[in-house]
This record gives C-alpha cells, structure tokens and sequence, in this order.
C-alpha cells in the first residue's frame, strides 16, 4: 500500500486520475482506518488531503460559510462565529465519535463515508450546503443531499473528492438543529437523526424551511412534504403534529440490529419535532 | 499512626493501593505485553456456521505456507471420556471443555474454533487460516432456551440424556439437567395467599465486557518443560486445565499470571492457552495468541440468557406464603448452565415456608456460558424481585416495608438448605429507608423503584506467604490474580497483623511454581479466604519475631509481647529491655535462627453470605422508550470494609453492569445463528455519561468467620440492578418489563400499545 500526501490540489487530482481506482481520500481516519483493520478495505493507494490548504480552513465569502472538508469537528466546535450563525450543523458535527475522535474526524469523511446515519449530514443537508467537487475535469457543485446515494457508496467520479462544504448567507431570524437518538448517551451511531432549518419573518411565521432524515433510508433524505408543513405558518401543536406525520411518511427504514422500521419510523416525527422547537427558538432569538 | 478507635491501625482505611502507579503510568504488564526471544504467533480459525458437521479439515496448504511452524486441528488433542469430575472446587467435564477449546466433528456455533496455526507474523498466519479447508455440513440450529428445549428442536449431542430425570429419558435432548428443591407444602402456602403474582420473564446472555481481551504466550520445550503466561483468574486453574486437556503431568506446566484486565468470572476457564500451547508442542516456538474483540464476543463465554417462570403468593397483611420458580437458562454449546445457584439463590432473601424451584440446563448453538458475577443469580433474583415488587404493589405496602416483614434473619432456614447466621440483610434494608434517596421528591415521568440481591461468597483453598526483608520490610505473596484490590486488603491484614505500615509490606503474585496451590480468583473469596492465610501467616511471623526477640534477651518467649510493630517485655516481671523493632530484629535474624517467613495453606470455611438493596431512579422518555437513570443508590453489607474504596468500587461496578444488563446489552443474531453486533459500537455496555455517580453505602455486619470480619463483596450489586431498573421503570409507566433488555424500542411499543 502506498501513501501520498499531496500539497497541492492539482497533483491530488493527478494521483487520483493515476490511480486506477484503487485508491482510497484520507482525511481524519476515523472511518477509514477502522474499515481497513477491519480487513473490508485495502487500497493501493492512501491519498492524505489534509495537507491540502483549500480542504483545511473555515472562511467567510460574501456572507457565506466556507467549511473546508477535511476541517475536524473540533475546530468547527471552536469557531464561535461558525457556531453563532449554524448552531445544528455544528452541533451535529461535535455529536460524531468522543474527544479523541473529535480532533480527527471531518464533515468531508462523514458525508463521503455515505453512512445514511452519519451525524453532520441531515444538519448539513437542512442547511442547504453545497460542495465543491474536484476531478480532472475541473470543478462542480454538488448538493449535499445528492452525494451520498446508498450505503457506503457516493455519485463522487472516481477521480473526484469533496473541497469544501459551503452554506448559504444567513438571514435574520433563521436558526436551524439536529437531533439523533442513540440508546446510550455518546459513542453510538444513530438510529434515527433529524435536521431542521428554518428562516422565520419579522412576524414569526416560517418563510423557509429544509427538513432531513437520517437513518431512515438507504441515503440521508430531504423531506420537502415535512418543510412544506412548517413553511407559511407559525409553530403551534398542529403543526409539530403534521410536521411528524409527513416525516414518518418520508421513512423507509429497513429492520436492523440498531432498530426496527416502527421504532425509526416513530421516532423520526419525534425528533423533526423536536428539533423544529429549537430551530425556531434559535430563530426567534436573532 | 492513629488507629480507628476500634483498635484497628490499616483495615478500614483508604492507603492508595500498591498495583496503582504502574497501572496509571502504562508499566503494568497485561496479558498482550508479554514477549519472548524467538516468539511467532498463533491464530484461530473460527466456524463460520451455528452449527455444523465437520466432514473433514484439509490443513496441508496452510502447512505448506513458508513462515507458517504449526497448524492443529482437534486431532492434535487427546480424545478425553465424557466424565463429570470434581476438579478442585468445581465440577467438570474435561470432554466437553476440549471440544469447547477446539471442535471435534461438529461446530456447535458461530466462532467456534475448528483449527489453529502459529506462524513468524499475523499477516502469513492470516493468510494461512485462508487456506485451511474445512469441508462443513450445515446442520439446523437453535438459539433460543425454550426453543431448544422443544422436542423436535434441532439436536447439538445425540449422546445427551437428560440428567436428574428418573428414569433416565432414553431419547437424546437438548436439556442437560434437571434440578429441583422444595420446603414446605407449596400448595397450602398458596391456599393461604390472599393475593398472587404469577409472571414469565425473560433474560438475555450478556457478556462480562473485561476490558482486556484474552491473551496467552505458551512456550514448549524439547524436554517436555511448559510454560504459559497469560492473563486469568487462577494460575492454578490454568494450569490444571491445560494439563487435563493435552494430556501433561501437572508439574510440567508452570503457569505465570499477568496483571489482569477485568474478568467478572469470564476468565476463570481456559480458551487460548490449551491452542497456544498445543501449537508450541508442535514447534517448539513459544506462541502468543490474542483474541480480537470480536473473538472475544464470538467465542467467549457470556452468562446465560433465561426464561424465568415465578409465582408468588402473600396474606394481606403482607406475609409471602409461597414461592415457586421454573428456570430455564442456557448453557452454550455444551452443558454447564449456572443452574444450581440461579436455583439456590432465587429466593434467598426471605424467609419463607414453602418454596419449590426446578431449573433446567439447556444447551444452545451459542458460546458456552462462563461464570458472570454471582453466576445464575441475577437472573433468578430479577424475576423474584419483579414479583415481590408487583405484591407489595396489590398489597398498598411500601417496598421496603414488605420485605422487611419477609426478609431472611440469622435463625432463618434458607429454602435452599443452611441455616444463616449473622447476616446484614435486614440492616441493608434499614438503611435503605433512612437514606434520604428514598424520599428524595419525583418528577414527571419518573419513577423509583427498590431491589434487593443475595451471593453465597465463597472460601476455599488458599496460600499465603509472608518473608521478613533484611531490613525488616516484608514481601507478601499470594496466588490469587488481583482483580479487585485484594492486593491492598491482602497488604493492610498483614500490616495490621505484624504493627507496621503498610507500605512496609511489598504484595506480588506468584506463579504456580512459586507458592503452594491456590483456588483461582472468583466467588468474591480473595480478601475473605486468602486473607485469612494473610492473617495466619502474620501472626506466624509473630510467633518467630517474638521467639527471636525472646532468644536475645534470653527470657521465655511467653514473657514477650509484640505491640506496634515492636517486641517487648510482656511485664516488668519479665525483664527490662529496650523494644526490639522488626528491622533490628529482621537484621540479625541470620544470628537468631535465619530467615523469617510465614508460609500458611488453608482451606477457608465460613464465607458470610452477603446482600444488598439498591434505590434507583429512572426518568423515561413516553415519546423514544429512552430510559434514564437519573439516581442510584447501592446499600451492601460488606460485613468489614478493609479498604473502603475498593468495596465501593465494586459495589459501583457491580450495579452499572447490571444497569447495562437491564437497558441495553444483548446478542443479536442473524437467521444464521451469526452474531451481528461483536463490539462494543453494537453491544452496549454501559458508557461513562450513561449512568449517575452510584452511591455505594457499605453496611458492616461482621461475618463472626473471619478474623475482621470479611464477607465477599463482588457479587451481590450485579444481582438488585435489573430488578431495581425494571421496578423503577414499572413505576414511572405503570408498564411491568418482563422482558431484557428494556430498550427503547421495546418500552416505546409497549408505552404505544397498553401505556
Ligand atoms: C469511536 C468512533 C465513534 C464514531 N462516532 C460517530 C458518530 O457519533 N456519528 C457519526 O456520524 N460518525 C461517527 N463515527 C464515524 C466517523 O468518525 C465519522 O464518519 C467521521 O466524520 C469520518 O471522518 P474522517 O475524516 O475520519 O473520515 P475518513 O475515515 O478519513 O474517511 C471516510 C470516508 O470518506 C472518504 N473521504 C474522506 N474525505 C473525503 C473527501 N474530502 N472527498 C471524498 N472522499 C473523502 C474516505 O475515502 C473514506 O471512504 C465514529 C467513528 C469512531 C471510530
């Protein structure tokens, strides 16, 4: 097995395109590392990009978040102003793993993972987030919720990898959570998670919404029906109540040994419904 | 130096134990730390398959892989009679332990080990499991205790008859034994009861999840001289075990233990050094083997999951009048389910006139059980608490209050056969009451419920030695593994004992070929019964030093005293001399007679049965079936704390274990009869942020056995947790959770459906 650690964009996408596909992007390890112990993975070749500047910084441009993929939850957990503005993206982030995994794991390794119950991908996928994607085609954007496609795989071409994570200018009034239910307290994966983000008017009527599952699925979902239910009202029991009708409709679970389809299915709506109170309380306050 | 007021100077105190720097700072040496010159290493290939005919096993390839020195099969192990033997304190089928050690014709489960091979790295030993052919014919198999007691359920031994039946049943079955006792007339005792609960309860295998997997280095040499190292609860064991299984003379196998990484009774059998050392046999290399974690789920011993029948009855001024229990637990592949105790202990705690238990030992295409603290009964005691709970419930009593009226006193004829003496039980249910958890206000959603557990504790064969160092410092050896702090309490009896401090005394613990036998570690037994010999060994030192000191002031050794770690004169009349240390005696012991040691083996009797009440709170979620626990009190008789600390911290470990035990651990198999989730992601254990601060209160009613009045104390918190739990839940929700684990998923539907 070889190992590279490029500095430059340019030369890791020449050693991706080189590669044959036997390659593997690592970033914190915290996946990658565990899967290659475990024996189901073992690639030619380790291409590092945390040495890559683009991948390593959180900046603001125009207004907007620039969260690089290889960034660690940690350092997103420090970023006050990061943390001011998307409060659920981060929190989402810091849930993955412990201390240890905290200063190690990324938002890029999450998401390409494809795990559907990666943590940070229904926050990232409520806040709308946006990718840039590198190959040696060049560049493009890529939704979040349109990377991963099902377990373990992703749309990224084999000579493609993540850059950056970038989020959309933050309004007023706009607040967003994420919600996991594990059944211990830490160091768990969940069994279901929910993202709620939410911009609210002067007024305190919901002018936008993104609502995401994750784990109840093959892929993190985006579940525009659950949205559409908070969108042009006010948050009152009846709302809560359709909000989490329309997350359990989105639900297609399967039975495993971390839960069943009733029980994912059930506590999907409990989650959207908890963390849709957050989000406009987070909204109500700014 | 103060003494507690009771005349007491160590036991009682809290000195920071001797086993502690070297465990914090990474030097102490675990099983997986050992290395030898000229090491290879050893690995397991593990059956695929729940349960499965080996028609045959082609090891030629593997063999024939450069860097590969062995590769064995059963065939490379003697084919032993299936015999049931006492071997030391426990009853044995050495038959049955091989097979569990190495398959023969059949797998039995999923992680079985079918073959092994030692090789120069992991990577070429890896690849040479790969190539071992092992030809399986996929029989049905069973997992489930009731399933495979059913008459057509699959078959794991067709030579297995059905013991404790009369007749002997002449057609094979999945079920071992049967045992059975009663006092009393069961039938009067329930036409007396003017309220009865009856209920079904279930239980789940849970594994014992020491930190520190097994892990054995064994070394053969050319002229038959063995030697294992490895990390286990007895030396002693292992070296018995292994001898039995290959077939050696005892005093060829010498067997070190290492410092050890938690056991809980899950390493008080034999697993990697019988292959470990059958491999070396073959080439003469020492081998180290150690198991992954997912070995270690896959293919070591949980203890039993259960179905657990019991009915009980009560007048309605709160007198039980019968208790019965049906209990079925499983044994793993081959037989030997902690059925005897699950039976005895059952309903230990009361004091009660009519009384029948049956219990059956199955066997099930799962791992074999292995002791799990308190073997057998937290299973037992979790359906029998539920139920005493549920009467004092239809009874308008408070919890404590009815088991007070029933509980077991000295004086108490114990349904399961002796009479108790000084027991603290009542005393723990006191105390229970008055603390202020128990009237601590509850919030919405909460509940609180009240458990109480019973152990035996155990005595048995022990050797100490104590030498007295040129300068007067002492090196204490014991042949006891040192899981729980019995290092410190085995050093501070001696520092009592002998009037110094304890830092005085240097404990070790000695291979097999360095002090006389000694019964492993287990049964909460070390500080009782290997303190004792401590104890008897001091004051053999005693004898000496006072001899010595009697010597050089040529005065009859009866006129001398040893007070505060001195002799003296017992009395003006006997003389006028300067106390005598033990260093200046230490120093001329060469003139005096020479070394001065005390060496005592003993078989301890006496173990003070022991129990505990346990309070918790919980707070459950109605809309995730989460349960939370949001308070915890842990009350045991210790009978007398020598190092408080470690008592607590067994107490502590003992409960979350159970909490673990109730709310969240269990196997998960697939169709297959593979096991799905070997780690600890998927297999939860209790995490550091998943439960409260126990408290863990000691009572101390001495056990009038022991020179300090030492009862086991490891046992007894893992038997309330469960109970307690579920009666907590129960009152919270009104919802009675017969069935462990009461995860979420399982609370919610049951909150959904009837809450
Ligand atoms: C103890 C422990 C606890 C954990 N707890 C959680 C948890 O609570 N929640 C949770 O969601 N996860 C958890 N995880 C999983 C893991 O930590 C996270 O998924 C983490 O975010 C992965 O990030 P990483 O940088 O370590 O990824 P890596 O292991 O480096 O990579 C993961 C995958 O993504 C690919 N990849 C990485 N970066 C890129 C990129 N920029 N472009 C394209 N592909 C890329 C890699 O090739 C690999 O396939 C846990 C893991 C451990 C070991």
């Amino acid at each position: 097995m070889r190992y590279l650690s490029p500095h430059t964009i340019n030369e890791a996408v020449a050693a991706l395109a080189d590669s044959d596909g036997d390659v593997k992007i690592l970033a914190g390890g915290t996946d990658l590392l565990v899967q290659l112990r475990a024996g189901m993975k073992a690639p030619g070749l380790m291409l590092d990009v945390k040495r890559l500047p683009e991948l390593r910084s959180i900046n603001v441009e125009k207004n907007c978040f620039h969260i690089g993929a290889a960034v660690s939850g940690a350092e997103m957990g420090e970023h006050e102003s990061l943390k001011g503005s998307w409060p659920g993206v981060v929190e989402a982030m810091e849930l993955i793993g412990s201390t240890q995994i905290q200063g190690r794991a990324t938002p890029g390794g999450n998401l390409c993972n494809a795990s559907p119950a990666a943590d940070s991908v229904p926050a990232m996928v409520a806040a709308g987030a946006i990718c840039t994607v590198v190959g040696s085609e060049g560049s493009r954007d890529l939704a979040v919720e349109d990377v991963g496609i099902s377990p373990g795989q992703t749309s990224l071409g084999r000579d493609e990898f993540v850059v950056d994570f970038r989020l959309p200018e933050r309004p007023p009034h706009s607040g967003d959570a994420y919600l996991r239910f594990i059944p211990r307290t830490e160091m768990d994966i969940a069994v279901v998670g929910a993202g709620v983000n939410v911009v609210l008017g002067d007024d305190g009527v919901c002018v936008d919404a993104r609502v995401s599952l994750g784990a109840v699925a093959p892929r993190v979902l985006l579940v525009p029906d659950a949205a559409n239910e908070l969108i042009g009202r006010k948050l009152n029991d009846e709302v809560l109540e359709k909000l989490d009708a329309a997350c359990r409709a989105a639900c297609r679970p399967i039975d495993d040994k971390r839960g069943t389809v009733e029980y994912r299915t059930q506590v999907s709506g409990v989650l959207a419904r908890r963390a849709a109170v957050i989000a406009f309380e987070r909204a109500g306050e700014k | 130096m103060t003494t507690n007021g009771n005349g007491l100077r160590w036991v009682g105190k809290r000195p920071v134990r001797p086993d502690g720097v070297d465990k914090v700072t990474g030097r102490a040496q675990f099983g997986a730390d050992f290395t030898l010159p000229g090491m290879i290493v050893g690995k397991v290939l593990r059956s695929p398959h729940a349960h499965a005919n080996i028609r045959s096993i082609k090891t030629e390839k593997a063999q024939a892989l450069p860097g590969v020195k062995a590769v064995i099969t059963a065939a490379d192990f003697p084919e032993l009679p299936s015999e049931i033997e006492q071997a030391g304190e426990v009853v044995l089928n050495f038959r049955d332990m091989s097979r569990n050690v190495m398959a023969r014709q059949k797998a039995l489960y999923d992680g079985h080990a079918v073959a092994a091979v030692a090789a120069t790295s992991i990577e070429i030993a890896e690849r040479a499991l790969d190539l071992i052919e092992v030809d399986y014919e996929v029989l049905p198999h069973v997992i489930d205790v009731v399933e495979a007691m059913e008459a057509d359920a699959p078959l794991l031994h067709d030579d297995l008859y059905t013991m404790g039946v009369e007749p002997t049943p002449d057609k094979p079955s999945n079920v071992a034994k049967r045992v059975e006792f009663s006092i009393g007339d069961l039938n009067a005792g329930f036409e007396m009861a003017e309220v009865v609960v009856e209920r079904e309860f279930t239980t789940k295998p849970v594994h014992q999840g020491y930190i520190e997997p097994h892990a054995a280095v064994a070394s053969a040499s050319e002229d038959g001289l063995c030697h294992i190292w490895c990390t286990t609860q007895g030396q002693f064991m292992v070296r018995y075990y292994v001898s039995r299984l290959l077939g050696l003379e005892v005093s060829k196998l010498r067997v070190t233990p290492s410092e050890i990484g938690g056991g809980f009774g899950g390493k008080t059998v034999v697993y990697l050094e019988p292959v470990a050392l059958a491999l070396s046999m073959k080439c003469h290399r020492p081998v180290k083997m150690v198991m992954s974690r997912e070995e270690v789920f896959r293919a070591s011993g949980p203890t039993s999951g259960a179905h657990v029948w019991v009915k009980m009855g009560a007048t309605k001024d709160g007198r039980i009048t019968a208790g019965e229990a049906v209990l079925k637990y499983q044994a793993g592949a081959v037989p030997g389910a902690p059925i005897g105790p699950g039976c005895m202990c059952a309903f230990a705690p009361y004091d009660l006139d009519n009384v029948k238990v049956v219990g059956f030992d199955v066997v099930t295409n799962r791992p074999k059980v292995a002791a799990y603290r308190a073997p057998g009964a937290p299973i037992s005691e979790f359906g029998v608490e539920s139920v005493v709970d549920e009467l004092a419930k239809k009874l308008g009593m408070d919890a404590i209050a009815f088991r007070e009226k029933n509980a077991a006193r000295e004086g108490t004829h114990a349904a399961y056969g002796p009479t108790f003496g000084e027991i603290g039980y009542t005393e723990t249910l006191r105390v229970a009451k008055e603390h202020p958890h128990y009237q601590a206000p509850l919030g919405p959603n909460q509940g609180r419920g009240v458990a109480s557990g019973f152990w035996f504790n155990i005595g048995g064969a022990s050797t100490a030695a104590l030498n007295v160092n040129e300068d007067g410092t002492t090196t204490l050896i014991s042949g006891c593994p040192d899981i729980g702090g019995s290092r410190a309490s085995l050093s501070m009896m001696a520092a009592e004992v002998l009037g110094i401090d304890v830092e005085q005394v240097r404990p070790t613990i000695a291979d097999t070929g360095s002090i006389g036998y000694s019964f492993l570690t287990g049964g909460s037994r070390v500080t009782f019964a290997t303190g004792m010999a401590v104890i008897e060994a001091a004051n053999d030192v005693v004898r000496q030093l006072r001899e010595r000191a009697a010597k050089i002031w040529e005065i009859d050794v009866e006129a001398v005293v040893w007070e505060n770690g001195e002799a003296k004169p017992s009395g003006s009349n006997a003389g006028d001399f300067e106390p005598l240390s033990l260093s200046s005696i230490a120093a001329t012991a060469g003139k005096t007679g020479g070394p001065i040691t005390g060496h005592v083996s003993l078989n301890a009797q006496g173990a003070g049965p022991a129990f505990g009440t346990h309070i918790c709170d919980v707070e459950v979620d109605r809309e995730t079936g989460r349960v939370t626990v949001l308070r915890y009190t842990a009350i045991q008789d210790a009978g007398k704390a020598i190092h408080p600390s470690y008592v607590e911290g067994q107490i502590q470990g003992g409960a979350v274990q159970g909490i673990g035990w109730a709310l969240n651990e269990e196997y998960i198999y697939d169709e297959d009869g593979r096991l799905e989730n070997p780690g600890f992601l998927d297999y939860r254990i209790p995490v550091a942020s998943d439960v409260p601060m126990i408290d863990a209160v000691i009572v101390e009613v001495p056990n009038p056995k022991h020179p300090y009045g030492v009862r086991g104390v490891g046992e007894v918190p893992i038997c309330p947790p469960m109970s307690a739990v579920a009666n907590a839940v129960a009152n919270a929700t009104g919802l009675r959770m017969a069935d462990l684990p009461i995860s979420p998923p399982k609370l919610l539907a049951a909150i959904t459906n009837g809450g």
